[in-house]
């Protein structure tokens, strides 16, 4: 029987290319995760990804309470579409899951990019998305090392037993 | 279970190497642990790790934000202490099982 080898990851490339609750912290706890156990880390923010590096939107991201199939109420009751659509339920649904979340130490946004940074992962803006969206390097997070197109980022995703995560 | 000695003493430890009984630590322990990563241990050092062995033993959950928080060190510090591991190589030179924690 042939043995198989464990070769240990050694770098992790993401992109994150939406601007939810879900999608930005996925990101975030996966790039942190990552840094914790060594590893080398990059996340590329794109499109609507790029709130969650934006001073002005990255403390106000929100989940989605409409088209979101898994949403339940507490306790798993049903939540019926109809309900999200009603003013400020996006809001507070946002706000429960964000206080969930902080009761697990998960910090907010901007202290997660730090925590990241501290680790040594580096934290990208794309160069395309910024134009679409009118925005300059100083509407960014400190944290945010550069501004890049998808070529220079892919530049520095090479490497033996390097991933890219697209989330 | 397997066991390890250091400094002299026999320690049970998991299949991670992570010390099973907290009470059978010492400094002298946590030092030859350390050395096994390439660590030297200096009083920083062993202030996380008393850190760590408190929280732990009134059961709160572990994470690098937290010791971040203590005053001891801040996150680019324990960084530093303990490269390529902040939570998983203090918590093991601290005698402590691994925490089962994602920041």
């Amino acid at each position: 029987m042939s043995e198989t080898k464990e070769s240990p990851l050694k770098k992790v490339c993401m992109i994150c290319a939406k601007g939810t609750i879900e999608d930005v912290y996925a990101t975030l706890v996966m790039a942190n995760g990552a840094v914790m156990e060594g590893i080398e880390t990059k996340v590329f923010f794109t499109f609507f990804g790029l709130d969650a590096i934006t001073k002005k939107q990255m403390g106000k991201i929100k989940t989605a309470t409409v088209g979101n199939p898994a949403m339940r109420a507490p306790g798993g009751l049903p939540f019926p579409t109809i309900l999200g659509m009603i003013p400020g339920v996006e809001a507070g649904v946002s706000a429960m899951m964000k206080s969930s979340m902080y009761k697990l130490d998960i910090p907010p946004v901007d202290e997660f990019l730090e925590m990241i940074t501290a680790g040594g992962g580096e934290i990208y803006a794309c160069k395309l998305a910024m134009d679409m969206f009118k925005l300059e390097k100083e509407d960014l997070h400190e944290e945010v090392k550069d501004v890049l197109t998808i070529g220079d980022f892919y530049g520095k995703c090479g490497g033996d037993n390097t991933q890219i995560i697209f989330t | 279970m397997a066991t390890k000695t250091y400094a002299g003493q026999t320690v049970e430890v998991n299949d991670e190497g992570y010390m099973v009984d907290p009470s059978q630590w010492n400094k002298e322990i946590a030092a030859e642990m350390a050395k096994e990563e390439g660590i030297e241990l200096t009083d920083k050092h062993v202030e996380v790790l008393e850190f760590l062995r408190a929280a732990n033993e009134k059961g709160e959950t572990l994470t690098i934000r937290r010791v971040g928080k203590s005053g001891i060190t801040d996150i680019k510090g324990l960084y530093q202490l303990f490269p390529g591991g902040p939570l998983k190589f203090s918590s093991k030179f601290a005698g402590i099982p691994k925490p089962a924690s994602c920041v």
